[in-house]
């Protein structure tokens, strides 16, 4: 297992590496200048000049390579070339909108998904499989926006039961959550249906192996080998998924987060681009992309725990 | 009993609401300000937010675009229009508990043209020679050359002032002198200012103000139906306005800014560096159709770079009326009988994307083909306007009073008249209010009649309001919400 633990340690940081290489590059040639962008038509070309050497913009791209990377071991990710404070200080504050946004969005969708998934597949071909399947193609179906504007229709403006957006804060964690329920439901919506569908498909697999069989030849009933063989084995793909859903729902929820006008990383992101704000946008994917690789590396441990053969394997 | 209760509560709600008048007000904007110093972006959100608020000039802008007195209680001019001696009002505070005095005057106009200012719009100081406290409450200015423009000069939020001592954080902590404490920034969702209780002039109405930004344009809808927000400013999605103005919850304010939007062509490249080939593009579009069909309606024909609510405005629209007849005559007699194809290249606002389809199509009537691009703002300043990488654009310039831009033969549509720049240069120095009219009104006419750019229409302010809610500007004369006079009715 530690092995195995070391192996994956080494290959993430090959790819935090290349990441950031990848990332820089990329972000550095998009056309469109930070200091010009800030001082708008009416400056003049001295003083988008002063601007560009207060922002350290005249640096060569390798030593400005350099000092982003070294301060990011360091967890300085520079400073906003647009609100000129710490970079890691608002996507700090961001996070606590993100993070949480995506885990109860994710938390709403491995609830709704699992107990949904296991009921299709243990009653296969019922009506009850089939209202899971048409249901869960009409979750995948409904762009999440469209249905988002549908709750805040219906829940904010006629019923007057939430905001039609916004966030609080977390001063008040009452306030913070309801704020986060509606956008919460949209994002999950969709990826509950896509886990259902992949929980129910997989427990269809593991169910016909011969294992169950003999599990049930043994002795266990249907609900005991459900529950000891098929559902762990069911479980790969659906880890799988489920590390897929989380890096998306932290970083895809750009257009949920302009729905419900959310503080959260997707809006810092976008307008980060917009405003050429690069060094901002370069640390927030990096974050993003650091946060990816390490849920798979979580996940591949996952698999590791819920299937002893590949922990000798590496 | 129930019956005795329903009514209680219902009476007790009446008087309280009776009693109690709101005195807080949320704002929606859909932009969000990138940070908080009026003095060192062009971002119209920080001035929306902080101008007349929370920061102050020596002058200010009244509702209606004259130039009143800020800071300044009194000012007098040299004979030879030369030196401007401000007398401060006296008991001015800093937000921080400093007190103002004419050192922070001097300091914050010497930061403003110094050769490291970052300040957007340098170009307002550039006349000054000297600034020079003479007591605490005097301040003289002495310009290199008379100047009529300079106290509107002042009432800009690029020239407020500031404290030294406060200067380091101003861009996330602002302190300044106005009737409103900046209070909190939730960044990338509200900001929030409290009544200042020291103000030195009249105290404002409200107690807190709170700007929420919400960018899209459904959620906009949203917020201001569900009545999260109070009103939102400069509304995005003007296909909404009636169904708002039908609403006795909400009314509707229709003003003026100072956005004349213009279809800017690239006076340097063939073939617009010829005035026939400039006036056919004039007379080939239709203002109203664009009016109509990209602004619902909303918006001012313009016949020159003049915003028409100023005293100094003349209806230049006949000098390009919709003739497409006469357009093609134009271009046949330019040499150009079977069009020309061209790059149109437009920035992300409706009015541009909107109206760039419209003007295409009505340009292609008179056989003008053009190419549509879609940019980012970052991209459009780069390309055209720093780039001069065009042949047509749209753009909204919204700066008060810049039809100076014509005298700058590197501005990005580039024009090169040396009668118009001599004019200019003239106004600068003229202090007669009458005769600086007069040379506007040439200015004014010697654009129109040389065809610089097709003129399109002045931007106008829509925003949705709570019918409860008194003393919003409904005008725009410089990006401003002053909540100053703003108050609830009940």
């Amino acid at each position: 297992m530690l092995r195995y633990a070391i192996k994956r340690l080494g290959s993430l940081v090959i790819s935090l590496i290349v990441a950031s290489l990848v990332i820089f590059a990329c972000i550095e040639v998009i056309p469109g200048d930070p200091a010009s962008f800030m001082l708008g038509i009416n400056a003049q070309p001295d003083t988008v000049a002063a601007l560009r050497e207060e922002l350290g913009l005249n640096a060569s791209l390798s030593a400005r390579y350099l000092s982003w990377v070294t301060g990011m071991m360091s967890g300085d990710f520079g400073t906003s070339y647009t609100y000129r404070t710490p970079v890691a200080e608002i996507i700090g504050e961001r996070l606590w909108l993100s993070l949480p946004l995506a885990l109860i969005a994710l938390g709403l969708t491995v609830l709704v998904a699992f107990p949904v998934g296991i009921l299709a597949a243990t009653k296969r071909g019922s009506w009850a499989d089939m209202s899971v399947m048409g249901a869960t193609q009409l979750g995948i179906a409904v762009p999440n926006f469209w249905f988002a504007m549908l709750m805040v229709v219906l829940f904010a403006i006629n019923l007057r039961w939430f905001s039609a957006g916004g966030f609080p804060g977390w001063e008040n964690p009452a306030a913070a959550l309801k704020a986060l329920t509606l956008p919460a439901i949209a994002l999950a919506l969709p990826q509950a249906s896509i886990l259902a569908r992949v929980m129910r498909s997989a427990l269809l697999d593991t169910l016909s192996e011969d294992y169950i069989r003999t599990s049930r030849a043994k002795g266990l009933t249907r609900r005991q080998s459900l529950w000891r063989h098929a559902l762990r084995n069911a479980m790969i793909p659906v880890l799988t998924i489920i590390g897929l859903q989380f890096s998306f729902l932290l970083a895809g929820a750009i257009i949920i987060e302009n729905v419900f006008y959310l503080p959260g990383l997707g809006r810092l992101v976008f307008q980060a681009i917009s405003q050429r704000d690069l060094i901002m946008v370069e640390s927030v994917v990096f974050l993003l992309v650091f946060a990816v690789i390490m849920v798979n590396f979580a996940v591949d441990l996952a698999y590791a725990w819920v299937d002893p053969r590949l922990r000798g394997r590496a | 009993m129930t019956r005795w209760i329903l009514g209680s509560v219902a009476a007790t709600a009446l008087l309280t609401g009776a009693a109690i008048a709101k005195t807080d007000v949320t704002i929606g904007l859909q932009l969000e300000p990138p940070h908080l110093d009026p003095t060192s972006a062009a971002a119209g959100a920080i001035d929306q937010v902080l101008y007349a608020n929370v920061f102050e000039g020596l002058m200010r802008f009244a509702s209606d675009g004259s130039v009143v007195n800020g800071l300044a209680k009194d000012w007098d001019i040299s004979e030879d229009g030369k030196t401007y001696t401000f007398t401060l009002h006296e008991g001015v505070k800093f937000h921080d508990g400093t007190d103002l005095d004419a050192s922070d005057v001097v300091f914050s106009l010497d930061r403003a043209r110094a050769e490291d200012s970052v300040n957007a719009q340098k170009a307002l100081f550039a006349n000054i020679d000297t600034v020079e406290a003479v007591d605490p409450t005097t301040v003289k200015v002495t310009l290199a050359a008379p100047q009529g423009s300079f106290l509107f000069n002042m009432a800009w939020g690029d020239a407020v002032i500031v404290a030294p001592e406060s200067i380091d954080d101003i861009k996330s902590m602002p302190i300044g002198t106005g009737a409103f404490k900046f209070d909190d920034w939730k960044q990338g969702d509200s900001i929030t200012l409290v009544r200042n209780p020291d103000y030195w002039g009249d105290a404002a109405t409200l107690e807190k103000a709170t700007f929420k930004f919400i960018s899209e344009p459904t959620a906009a809808f949203g917020a201001m139906m569900a009545e999260d927000v109070d009103a939102f400013y400069s509304y995005p999605a003007p296909e909404n306005l009636a169904q708002f103005e039908a609403d006795p919850r909400f009314t509707v304010l229709a003003g003026n800014t100072e956005g004349e939007t213009i279809l800017a062509m690239n006076n340097k490249q063939p073939p617009f560096d010829n005035k026939l080939v400039r006036q056919a593009v004039s007379h080939a579009i239709s203002r109203q159709a664009v009016i109509d069909g990209a602004m619902f309606g909303y918006g001012t024909p313009i016949g020159s770079h003049f915003a028409p609510h100023n005293p100094a405005y003349v209806d230049l629209t006949g000098n390009s009326d919709y003739d497409p007849e006469k357009a093609k005559a134009l271009l046949a007699e330019a040499g150009l009988p079977d069009g020309f194809k061209t790059t149109l290249k437009l920035p992300p606002p409706s009015y541009a994307r909107r109206g760039g389809e419209i003007i295409a199509a009505q340009l292609r009537d008179v056989g003008i083909e053009t190419e549509i691009s879609n940019l980012e703002w970052a991209q459009w300043l780069e390309q055209a306007f720093r780039g001069k990488d065009f042949g047509l654009t749209i753009v909204s310039h919204t700066e008060p009073m810049d039809i100076g831009i014509y005298a700058r033969p590197d501005y990005y549509f580039q024009y090169d008249n040396a009668e118009l720049q001599k004019l200019m240069a003239d106004f600068d120095v003229e202090a007669d209010g009458e005769t600086r009219n007069q040379m506007l009104q040439t200015a004014q006419t010697i654009i129109s009649e040389d065809y610089v750019n097709a003129y399109l229409f002045q931007l106008a302010l829509t925003s949705v309001v709570n019918a409860k809610l008194q003393g919003i500007w409904a005008d725009a004369p410089t990006q401003a919400i002053d909540l100053t006079g703003v108050s609830w009715s009940e």
